[in-house]
């Protein structure tokens, strides 16, 4: 098995927001190996985004404040580290990729200049230097005629080719790990899949990690190693990929893909959504968050919230009933 | 850009006009008759007439206004009624006054008002914050003439350390100049960057929490750079407006500031004309004021421009 490269170890993040406090992220432990593909799946407003956010220690505080847990990467632990280190971490050791293209890029300042930037903080790389790296990147990302492309502004191009550029400013400083937070959400469908091909590439050839962060469980079979599976904070199963999709075993897994279209399944098989809807993060249920929608949900499960726990090789789940989940798919 | 800068400047041409059409439509409609004026208490009608006729007084109101406008073109204001010089030449000592206390009042106001404003957003939900606020709310709700006889009472009267009145021209030394326009400059760069304080302020926490920034931090850029390099430029639109309407603020206050303090620049004049009803004054100041703002706007257009790339109309 490979190192572990990153180890989130009971991490929680709450926001204190006018209509209480949301716990964003509860208690959430994970790893992330060398060289691997993790996908964090859930749906809008699970806390897959924050998990991220609060890795890099980009939550804005306040409102938001991690309050507990270890976030280790190459064996230290970045929620210690003082802001100068941790600068110097980010852009440089690990990239980050965000949803939304539009308006990640600054509007005011030429594609080079936010692409050498990284290269000048953290390579100490002259202005000439770092340019000229700057034009290698946009080459690596497939965006013809790179010399024009530099000195246009970010609204001069497509969403397509801006998420390029995100890559190459992410990669730029060749990072162990790349975070690409819903990095292809907000792209057609084709430009997604060369989007996510690329980070990809880009990731294998350098031997980064690669976190990604969706709510499309389409990418999550098509890229991902591995998997973990978020709902109201927390995550509910971890497992491989393949794993996963052959053997769901929490039931949060099994609407979710079964809420999916398949090539395999019969002409007009009906899909099934998971019923009811998401609980408000302020007023969770007792005992299992997910137990209002679950048609497994037992006694326990409305008093006592289930741990995640190993129930076999590489593969966690935290529901007391997931034997039988696993039996009935 | 060029090309922009060229169609702004074109399209203010008739912006000129039409300032200059009204001008004049105003003060030839105006009450008062400055024949009565010039002809004193015991002129009879046939006098009267007669500096009418004089003056062109009795042509058609377009001849008239097409004689003033040609003479406009060939940069002739036209001759005082009341002393009998001509415009330019009367103008000419009086604009230094008025250019110096404008270009130190825009000067300092930006400078403070920038600089308090982005300190505030800097340290936001802090005292200091809330300190700068304070003076920032109180000093655009001070009355401008209140502060002037504030200051004068206080620092010339009282502790003397500025003349009461008495300008003293650049040519006099620049120390004795910036020592005798201090009070002025103050009173009015207080009012002024209060209100480019604010609105520095809170462009700038705006564009804080746009995306891009989150993209600035996480490449690992400090805060010092996130604020100067990416939060700055994006929340400048705003404050250049701001500094430009500032300018056009200070071109009507300067009526008042300069009366109170007794500087001998361009309000003081226009004061002087509309008591004594000199209408080719009144005609020429108000064109060279109009021309001064309409140069302003062109000026904060380009760089609105020059800030976003994005805006091109």
């Amino acid at each position: 098995m490979a190192e572990v490269l990153l180890k989130v170890k009971n991490l929680s993040t709450l926001f204190r927001t006018e209509g209480g406090v949301v716990q964003a992220v509860d208690n959430v432990s994970f790893e992330v190996r060398a060289g691997e593909t993790f996908a964090l799946v859930g749906e809008s407003g699970c806390g897959k985004s924050v998990t991220a956010l609060s890795i890099m220690r980009l939550i804005p505080t306040p409102p938001g404040e991690i309050t507990s847990g270890t976030v280790e990467f190459e064996g230290v632990d970045l929620l210690q580290l003082p802001g100068r280190e941790m600068r110097a971490i980010r852009g440089s050791k690990i990239g980050m990729i965000f949803q939304e293209p539009m308006s990640s890029l600054n509007p005011v300042l030429t594609i080079q200049s936010q692409l050498a930037e990284p290269l000048k903080i953290h390579m100490n790389l002259s202005s000439s230097a770092a340019n000229d790296r700057a034009e290698e990147l946009v080459n690596m990302v497939g965006i013809p005629d790179a010399k024009t492309r530099l000195q246009q502004y970010p609204h001069q191009l497509s969403g397509g080719q801006r998420q390029r550029i995100m890559i190459a400013m992410a990669m730029s400083c060749a990072p162990r790990l790349l975070i690409a937070d819903e990095a292809t959400t907000a792209l057609d469908v084709t430009i997604q899949a060369q989007i996510l091909d690329l980070m990809q590439d880009v990731t294998e050839q350098s031997g980064a990690s690669l976190l990604i962060i969706t709510h499309n469980l389409g990418i999550v079979a098509r890229y991902a190693d591995r998997v973990a599976v978020m709902y109201a904070g927390k995550l509910r199963e971890v497992s491989d990929a393949t794993d996963m999709y052959a053997v769901p075993q929490h039931p949060y897994t099994v609407g979710l893909l079964r809420s999916v279209p398949r090539l395999d399944s019969d002409r007009g098989a009906p899909l099934t959504p998971i019923a009811g809807e998401i609980p408000d993060l302020t007023d969770l249920p007792d005992g299992c968050a997910f137990n209002p929608r679950c048609q497994w949900a037992v006694d326990r499960c409305f008093v006592e919230d289930p741990e995640l726990e190993e129930i076999s090789p590489g593969k966690q789940v935290a529901c007391f009933e997931h034997a039988s989940v696993a039996l009935n798919v | 850009m060029w090309r922009y800068i060229a169609q702004r400047f074109l399209v203010s041409i008739p912006v000129i006009m039409m300032v200059g059409i009204i001008t004049f439509t105003l003060v030839y409609v105006g009450p008062g008759d400055p024949a009565a004026i010039i002809g004193g208490d015991e002129a009879t009608p046939e006098i009267l007439a007669r500096i009418r006729h004089d003056l062109g007084f009795d042509r058609p109101y377009i001849v008239q206004m097409g004689d003033w406008f040609l003479k406009l073109l060939r940069g002739d204001l036209g001759t005082s009624f009341f002393s009998g010089r001509e415009i330019t030449e009367l103008i000419t000592p009086r604009l230094q006054p008025t250019l110096s206390l404008g270009f130190q009042v825009v000067l300092l106001s930006t400078i403070i008002g920038i600089s308090a404003g982005m300190l505030a957003a800097w340290k936001a939900g802090t005292r200091l914050d809330k300190y700068l606020m304070i003076f920032a709310v109180l000093g655009f709700a001070t009355p401008g003439f209140w502060l002037a006889f504030l200051t004068i009472w206080v620092f010339a009267v009282n502790l003397g350390w500025f003349p009461v009145i008495g300008y003293k021209p650049i040519q006099d030394g620049l120390i004795p100049h910036l020592h005798s326009m201090f009070l002025p400059v103050m009173v009015n760069s207080i009012l002024a960057s209060a209100f480019i304080s604010r609105i520095t302020r809170s462009a700038m926490l705006e564009v804080l929490r746009e995306d891009y920034i989150r993209t600035a931090r996480a490449k690992g850029a400090s805060e010092f750079s996130v604020f100067l390099r990416h939060a700055f430029r994006p929340s400048a639109i705003p404050v250049v407006t701001v500094i430009g309407a500032t300018i056009a603020g200070l071109a009507t206050g300067f009526v008042l500031t300069e009366t109170i303090f007794a500087i001998p620049g361009l309000g003081r004049m226009l004061v002087d004309a509309i008591v004594r009803r000199d209408y080719p004054i009144i005609q020429a100041l108000l064109m060279v004021v109009a021309t001064v703002l309409i140069g302003v706007n062109l000026i904060v257009d380009i760089l609105y421009a020059y800030i976003d790339p994005r805006i091109r109309y």
